[in-house]
């Protein structure tokens, strides 16, 4: 009984926020300048028609697809390479450049907004899809590497002796052996990496003009006389939903995938 | 070293070789950049002053500047609040879904989504609980001094409590049962074994989680920035927030940038206790 | 199929740690011979560093004359039986056989004929669509196989492949492989800790023992004249008894230099028999019974020292626990290694009593 009340409060606690949000965007605005409710009063899709129609909302969305996509490919090709050498080569000082890596990973991105926006300013590469891929890659592969040396160093190492010996080369035995069977590391290193892009704000705040991502977009939405409360929840909810997509599709492996170079190590 | 090691670490460099550029363009170059350009003084407003070498004029100013106290004691202070509820709540929600119930696996994708969404719009979902309406309780949150603290701590122990139970609830699951049973043969009461065989097991999950969530919450910006915008005045403002304010707004590149080395040195001071804890396992 | 020989082989570890140490042999054309020794003696080094797995310190490696030693394994063709199996759990089992010929470049249609001769010679032909993991420890064990011969590589590597079977399978396997060997008329190099399996698969057998050969010959060879203590004591089931000297047995030993040798008696080679009558009288204190036979163990009187007698065949003595009965050796049998450094000493005309 106290596991079920528990429970419920748990479920409540974490659910309600965006349950009320989520009735906060099919509200009419005038429902909710009277206040917060469960349920809409009067139900409406007038934000979200005029979050596409009015505020043009697919380009952000466009361009944060585009980076999260570009990242997240990059990403996996450049680090599943260095976490099998982590996993499986000898070479000197692996575990200082391990280090020094996640190190990366834990910087305080805003020592870096200085430089990184004059350099790029430089190249002429402000408000262009490389000026968030680069740092996005840089920040993401920390993580990235270390999710799947993890699961890279539980494959048994057999597995690509026996490719060897089969007669498939280092790189060959990678794509026939290594690869396929590391798919759900694949997949939860992916999802980790999308959603680090889909959601990162900073960088994207400062390197971009026009080329807006949602997070950016979202968070820059003003009204004429108020907020607009409606447009803003309408364009969470979107903002969430490719999310939401993601979790709901692959949440058991995610769970796993997420934790299993943390605790395991 | 044998001839094989010595080729298996020139096949590790050149795999490696990517991401070092990676790291070394964007991450190691520009923070060496910060640090030149931090001695300094660097205003874009007012470019016909050049460049001068200033030494540490920057620092001093910002040792002397109130803001800059004020920004780090805020960034400390929400550091404590945030990470501390999180850890505690976070292990309340692991324990919990350790256990075996009916709608278990509901709730822990449930668990997923605060941590999936953009900050921003676990901000903006803040916001409006406690400002879109009528302010809940009649009190003018985010407008107090005081009480804007209120939605930033909740709106981040919301997103990022799941992130921590997970970690735990890995760690719990990694556990092994016997010894709880073998606890629970000797006689000791369901607390006590919690306190004497699952919380010393738990010990390099939970520290795992503590440091990663004050790393994290050590450069909280997006929060801040979209529910209070570092307000009421600068009574919310973190170090991120005032440093990027300089640059980016007042455009003072060489003060910001001492901003920047003193986030990154606490930053860096938080890392390495990261790395060798968990490298230690 | 093809030579293999093994050049003064060796391998260390960095830090010092020798797993080989100067590995000469020769394996000929259509043999197989059996690397035995107790874990960690460096007989599975011995295979990763043929196979290319691993690059020796010193030493060479060649297969029919040329020298692989420098070459990765896919340009060695050899094949390789893992004790894991190393299946490829992702593959099913048909693709699991056709891989190596895949990887080779063999046409097709070829890949299909072979690897169906192969199942159908494994008894694995209604099982080419499955994955491993939907298989029985024997078909996997099978599957390992077939992976290798599809290859018809120039030599086989066996390691430790029956230990992951239990022991009813694993005697089955050693019988098939002995058949598949003959029938292949393929070289193999084979690595065991099980010195049964050595016995009785290998051409001829090297006993291995902290990176170096202990005695290498024909099986029978090394259980009839074992060449140290350490091979007498390892080679053979139950293990050779190991008497320092005399130890009260009235036998009349060979005069040597002053150490008494050490003596070694296969438990067969003890006889139980009335009090008194034998080499020496002895206390029982443990009776095994093995069913064909019966494994006494049993303490001597005078010395103290421990000895087992294996008593075969119906209404054969056997003493309860406690008793006290006789011991009497065949004396023609015994084996005597110097008590200094272990080696064998070949003593000629011993003992009655």
């Amino acid at each position: 009984m106290r596991l079920a009340l528990a429970a419920v409060l748990a479920a409540l606690a974490l659910g309600l926020p965006l349950w009320i949000a989520a009735v906060g965007s099919v509200s009419s605005e005038a429902a909710l300048f009277e206040g917060v409710t469960l349920w809409p009063r009067e139900p409406t899709l007038a934000h979200y028609r005029a979050l596409f129609a009015e505020r043009a909302f697919w380009e952000p969305l466009r361009h944060s697809l585009v980076v999260a996509a570009s990242t997240t490919v990059l990403c996996l090709l450049l680090g599943s390479a260095c976490a099998w050498s982590f996993a499986r080569l000898r070479f000197r000082g692996k575990a200082f450049w391990l280090g020094a890596l996640l190190a990366v990973g834990m910087f305080p991105q805003i020592s870096l907004v200085a430089p990184l926006y004059l350099g790029l300013r430089a190249l002429g590469w402000i408000d262009s899809y490389p000026a968030l891929v680069l740092p996005y890659l840089t920040f993401a592969m920390p993580l990235a590497v270390w999710l799947l040396a993890g699961f890279f160093r539980e494959l048994p190492v057999e597995l690509e002796e026996a490719a060897w010996i089969d007669g498939a080369g280092r790189l060959r035995a990678f794509r026939e052996v290594v690869l396929p069977l590391a798919a759900p590391a694949l997949v939860a290193t992916a999802i980790v990496t999308f959603l680090f892009c889909w959601n990162e704000f900073l960088f994207a705040l400062s390197f971009t003009l026009e080329r807006q991502t949602v997070p950016v977009a979202v968070a820059l939405f003003r009204g004429q006389y108020r907020v607009p409360w409606g447009e803003i929840l309408a364009a969470s909810l979107v903002a969430t939903l490719p999310v939401m997509a993601l979790v709901l599709a692959v949440q058991r492996r995610m769970v796993r995938g997420l934790t299993a170079g943390a605790v395991k190590g | 070293m044998s001839p094989g090691a010595r080729s298996e670490g020139r096949l590790a460099a050149l795999l490696g070789l990517p991401v070092a550029l990676c790291v070394l363009a964007v991450a190691v170059l520009p923070m060496l950049w910060t640090v030149w350009e931090s001695l300094h003084r660097h205003d874009l407003r007012l470019p016909w002053l050049g460049r001068p070498r200033v030494g540490l004029a920057n620092y001093a100013e910002a040792l002397a500047e109130a803001r800059f106290w004020d920004a780090l004691a805020h960034t400390l202070f929400f550091v404590l609040a945030s990470v501390g509820l999180e850890m505690v709540l976070g292990l309340l929600l692991a324990l919990l879904l350790h256990r075996a119930f009916r709608g278990r696996a509901a709730l822990r994708t449930l668990a997923l989504l605060p941590w999936a969404i953009p900050t921003v719009v676990a901000a903006l979902v803040w916001r409006f609980l406690f400002e879109g309406a009528p302010a809940p309780g009649g009190v003018p949150w985010l407008a107090d001094a005081t009480l804007a603290w209120v939605p930033v701590v909740l709106a981040d122990v919301w997103k990022t409590t799941p992130f921590v139970a997970l970690l735990l609830l890995a760690g719990l699951q990694s556990m092994d049962e016997a010894l709880l049973e073998a606890a629970r043969v000797d006689g000791a009461t369901a607390w006590r074994s919690f306190l004497h065989v699952t919380l010393p097991l738990l010990r390099p999950a939970l520290l795992v989680a503590l440091v990663f969530r004050t790393l994290d919450a050590f450069r909280v910006f997006d929060l801040v920035v979209v529910l209070t915008g570092g307000g009421p005045g600068t009574a919310t403002e973190p170090l991120a927030l005032y440093t990027f304010g300089a640059l980016l707004q007042e455009l003072r590149f060489g003060y910001g940038a001492a901003l920047s080395v003193i986030a990154f040195g606490v930053g860096f001071a938080l890392a390495l206790a990261y790395v060798r804890l968990v490298g230690r396992r | 199929m093809a030579e293999l020989r093994l050049e003064g082989l060796a391998k260390e570890h960095p830090g010092g740690v020798v797993a080989l140490r100067e590995l000469d042999l020769q394996v000929r054309d259509g043999e197989l011979v059996v690397l035995v020794g107790p874990s960690g003696c460096g007989k599975t080094t011995a295979l990763r560093l043929v196979a290319g797995l691993e690059a020796p310190s010193r030493g060479r490696v060649r297969i029919d004359g040329r020298d692989v030693t420098d070459l990765p394994p896919r340009e060695r063709d050899v094949a390789m039986v893992f004790q894991s199996y190393a299946l490829y759990p992702h593959k099913s089992v048909r693709e699991n056989l056709g891989f190596g010929l895949r990887m080779r470049g063999t046409p097709r249609p070829e890949i299909a004929r072979r690897v169906e001769e192969v199942a159908r010679t494994l008894g694995l032909a209604a099982l080419l669509e499955r994955r491993p993991a939907q298989l029985s420890g024997g078909q996997r064990q099978r599957v390992a196989l077939g992976r290798a011969i599809v290859r018809e590589p120039k030599a086989f590597l066996l390691d430790e492949p029956l230990s992951n079977l239990d022991a009813r399978l694993r005697a089955e396997m050693r019988a098939e492989l002995a058949r598949l060997h003959r029938r292949l008329g393929a070289t193999m190099l084979y690595v065991t800790h099980d010195q049964e399996e050595a016995l009785t698969l290998g051409d001829r057998v090297v006993v291995l023992r902290d990176g170096a050969v202990q005695q290498a010959g024909p099986p029978l060879e090394l259980y009839e004249r074992p060449a140290n203590v350490f091979v007498a004591g390892f080679l053979g089931a139950p293990a050779m008894n190991l008497l320092p000297g005399a130890s009260g047995l009235a036998l009349d030993l060979p005069s040597t230099r002053p150490p008494e040798p050490v003596i070694g008696v296969r438990p067969g080679d003890v006889a139980l028999v009335a009090p008194g009558t034998g080499h020496a009288d002895a206390r029982v204190e443990v009776v095994e019974v093995l069913g064909h036979a019966t494994l006494v163990h049993l303490r001597l009187a005078g010395s103290g020292a421990a000895l087992r007698a294996l008593v075969t065949g119906a209404g054969s003595l056997a003493p309860a626990i406690g008793e006290t009965a006789g011991v009497r050796l065949a004396t023609e049998r015994l084996h005597f290694f110097d008590p200094r450094d272990g080696r064998r000493l070949e003593l000629s005309g011993p003992t009655g009593g």
